[in-house]
């Protein structure tokens, strides 16, 4: 029996249609627009201008704030505007323009392929280095990763956990990276160890992957205190305190963070991205990005640089079809709905999910029938049936009793619900109405 | 490109479980328990389904359609699970025109006039049920024999169920294992050889239908596990006390509708508590109250008022017993 996490949960048709895809780079695009917000926190600062050349790796933007990252061209060329540009959350964002004309890599960025063991960093340096490389978490949530590193005083972390699961259905990118690159994975995690001062390493993966399984367990077995655990297939297990509870049974208290159980975690794309930022002196420029859907002719990994357009990448996977309904940045259960192909790919991007139309429109909500399914399917264990009408009558108060703030947005109670009814729509605008209350308390 | 893409919030797909899914499984899984019904009691049980199913899916759109005036929703199946319960609740002879009166008002008072599925805080089959009992004492009391008059409907040969023979024979001085040579065994019980209503009689089918809701995930195991499990603790304590004033566990288990009830009843989404810990609390509420009603009760049984009583702390419970948070109390190791 594998492990898994123990409350609630949903188990939605997988449709890995790009599973067994290898990742194939992506041709470089003539135009990017690298966008100025790609981290969980705020903006970075452009530090080029207008007609300014750059070469690809080269520091184009400050993260300044506390939550925010580095921003590195992802091309070789000229920076033709710095304007606002439409996100995946439908709003204009601050970009650079870089009209590419050839791959010239900046300065002292190693672009072979060898597979470097020797870490020669101690662990500020490492850290230090995270911070530069503009990493973040590549799973979704674009947290900056020199902050998770950086262990609050009084702390203090046993082990690292490694997200390998890939809970949301049909997205594959971090499947095939784990097939392509396990020995930088291992490398990155052994970085990772040193850098908390631990030296134990746990990689959660989803029983689906049977392959990314064995090879990750075999690369592991070259190393002291690195252990697979092959999960049992449930969403969200992706969520860092499902991984958590599934791999330690520890459980990371209601508003707290994982160091608080003594654990960090980070996604596998993100332990690739410290192992390049490290050994190969190689910021954040580039992901894997899933385009799938059952419409697609040619479901695919790619490696995709930072800013190409959305469309460049439907297109490649075979175009879009008369029937698409909705394009979707990210997972079903999780991922944005887009209005616009035309949306530059960020850190966060793990995949494009293109959906046809009897897919992509949802039922007409019914009368809430009190079957409680949506209680049972809740991995926080919240009542979303109870959270929906207060939140429509603006009962903060009695919102935030009921721990509406302890709610991940995985969306497993719309999903389940047989009335269609939309509950995590409430849900998420009841948690705007009390989070925005709880933070003006915070000031007073 | 030219079309416009559809935009809403995740999450983007849905299940594919639905409110007439659910209805019309809950339907499918009593046909073994229809078979056995109309295998013992033949014509009475074919007319009195009939005329309940179609007296509640009428009385549903009539209300919702000319006294409502709100959107006529019988397709998602409620008012047919509804139907055949009711049936399932009443003695194979029972005039139709009673049927009719106890579908009229299971829909119409116990679930229209709070305003329609998912608002009815009472089963409403067993209000019905109910109604039918207190208006009609004998006709609702008078059992048609286990497969004696298959093609007599009104005229059916009738007796006693086991549940009223045994209250009886206490009550005249007997005792239990003076009575017990007089019914049928446990096997026949649980086969479903006895009087009583259409739809209680055979253990067997209903646990066929049990397993089939649990698979297709209908419902969870928790309200009928804790409701059988209880009625049978609290009857063994009994038995153990005095084996010849109380009957075995096994018995009470088996008689009456203590499984109708338990799997079908009491499990209603609508009128049954939203967690788990909900259901356990419920479910044993349900099982003390029915042995209670047996044991001093002026009925024989006592699972239909058990039920209804429990039902009436279902919004209370729901307002104080909620699921363990994640991260709630942190114990790690």
């Amino acid at each position: 029996m594998f492990k898994t996490f123990h409350k609630g949960g949903v188990h939605p048709p997988e449709n890995k249609l790009s599973a067994g895809r290898p990742v194939e780079p992506f041709p470089v695009p003539a135009t990017v627009a690298i966008l100025l917000s790609q981290h969980m926190g705020a903006p970075a600062k452009a530090i080029v201008e207008k007609g300014a050349a750059v070469k690809t790796g080269q520091l184009i933007a400050k993260g300044e704030g506390f939550l925010s990252g580095n921003i590195h061209s992802s091309v070789t060329g000229k920076v033709s505007r710095i304007e606002a540009v439409t996100d995946a959350s439908g709003y204009k964002r601050q970009a650079v323009f870089i009209e590419a004309v050839a791959d010239e890599w900046f300065d002292d960025i190693n672009t072979d392929t060898l597979l470097d063991k020797e870490i020669k960093l101690n662990a500020a340096e490492i850290i230090n280095k995270i911070n530069e490389s503009g990493i973040v978490g590549l799973g979704g949530a674009t947290f900056p990763s020199h902050v998770k590193l950086s262990v609050p005083r009084g702390k203090k972390a046993d082990f690292l956990i490694v997200n390998g699961v890939e809970c949301e259905p049909y997205l594959t990118a971090d499947h095939a990276l784990m097939l392509e690159k396990p020995g930088e994975i291992m490398v990155g995690i052994e970085i990772l160890k040193k850098a908390l001062g631990v030296t134990q390493a746990h990689i959660g993966i989803e029983a689906n992957k049977p392959d990314a399984i064995a090879l990750m367990q075999k690369f592991a077995s070259e190393y002291t205190g690195v252990k697979v655990h092959p999960l049992k297939v449930k969403y969200p297990q992706g969520g860092e305190k499902q991984l958590i509870k599934a791999i330690t049974g520890r459980e990371v208290p209601s508003g707290g963070l994982p160091v608080d159980v003594g654990v960090v975690a980070f996604n596998v794309g993100t332990v690739f991205a410290v192992y390049e930022a490290v050994q190969k002196n190689k910021p954040l420029i580039e992901r894997v990005v899933t385009v799938t859907g059952k419409n697609i002719k040619n479901p695919a990994n790619f490696r995709v640089r930072l800013g190409t357009p959305v469309a460049g990448l439907i297109e490649a996977a075979g175009g879009l079809s008369e029937n698409t309904g909705k394009i979707i940045m990210g997972g079903p259960m999780m991922g944005k709905a887009l209005a616009i192909a035309d949306i530059p790919v960020v850190k966060g991007t793990s995949g494009i999910l293109l959906l046809q139309d009897d897919e992509a429109s949802r039922n007409k909500p019914q009368p809430c029938v009190r079957c409680g399914k949506c209680v049972a399917v809740c991995p926080m264990g919240l009542e979303p049936y109870l959270l929906m009408p207060l939140s429509q009558k603006n009962e903060f108060d009695r919102l935030e009793s009921e721990h509406i703030m302890d709610c991940m947005e995985c969306g497993s109670c719309s999903y389940i619900c047989p009335s269609a009814r939309p509950l995590l729509d409430f849900v998420r605008s009841g948690k705007n109405n009390v989070g925005k209350i709880i933070r003006s308390r915070k000031k007073q | 490109m030219s079309k416009i893409l559809t935009v809403s919030p995740s999450p983007h797909i849905s299940s594919d479980l639905s409110v007439p899914k659910l209805m019309y499984g809950v339907v499918l899984s009593l046909i073994p328990a229809f078979i056995v019904t109309v295998y013992m009691f033949g014509l009475g049980a074919l007319v009195i389904t009939a005329v309940s199913v179609v007296s509640c899916v009428l009385a549903e759109m009539i209300i919702q359609r000319y006294i409502m005036d709100a959107p006529v929703r019988i397709r998602d199946g409620s008012a047919i699970v509804t139907g055949i319960l009711l049936a399932f609740n009443l003695p194979s002879n029972l005039p139709w025109w009673m049927v009719v009166i106890g579908a009229v008002f299971a829909i119409g008072v116990g679930k229209m006039t709070y305003g329609g599925l998912g608002n009815n805080p009472f089963n409403p089959a067993l209000v019905g049920r109910v109604f039918l009992l207190i208006s009609f004492p004998v006709q609702m009391t008078s059992w048609p024999l286990p497969g004696a008059s298959r093609f007599h409907y009104l005229d059916a040969t009738t007796g006693a169920t086991p549940l009223g023979f045994l209250k009886e024979a206490l009550r005249n001085g007997q005792t239990v294992p003076e009575v017990m040579n007089q019914i049928p065994d446990h096997m026949q019980l649980f086969l479903g050889q006895m009087g009583g209503s259409m739809g209680e009689i055979s253990a067997l089918a209903l646990i066929l239908g049990f397993a089939w809701m649990l698979y297709k995930k209908i419902i969870t195991w928790h309200i009928p596990v804790i409701m059988v499990g209880t009625i049978f603790a609290f009857t063994g304590i009994l038995y153990l006390i005095d084996p010849t004033r109380n009957a075995s566990p096994l018995f009470h288990i088996l008689t009456g509708g203590v499984m109708l009830g338990a799997i079908y009843m009491a499990t209603d989404l609508v009128t049954s508590p939203m967690t788990k810990k909900g259901m356990i609390l419920y479910a044993a509420g349900i099982g003390v109250i029915t042995v209670v009603i047996r044991k001093f009760g002026a009925y024989p049984e006592g699972v239909s008022f058990a039920i209804l009583i429990m039902n009436a702390f279902v919004p209370l419970i729901n307002k104080y017993i909620k699921p363990k948070r994640f991260g709630e109390e942190v114990k790690n190791g």
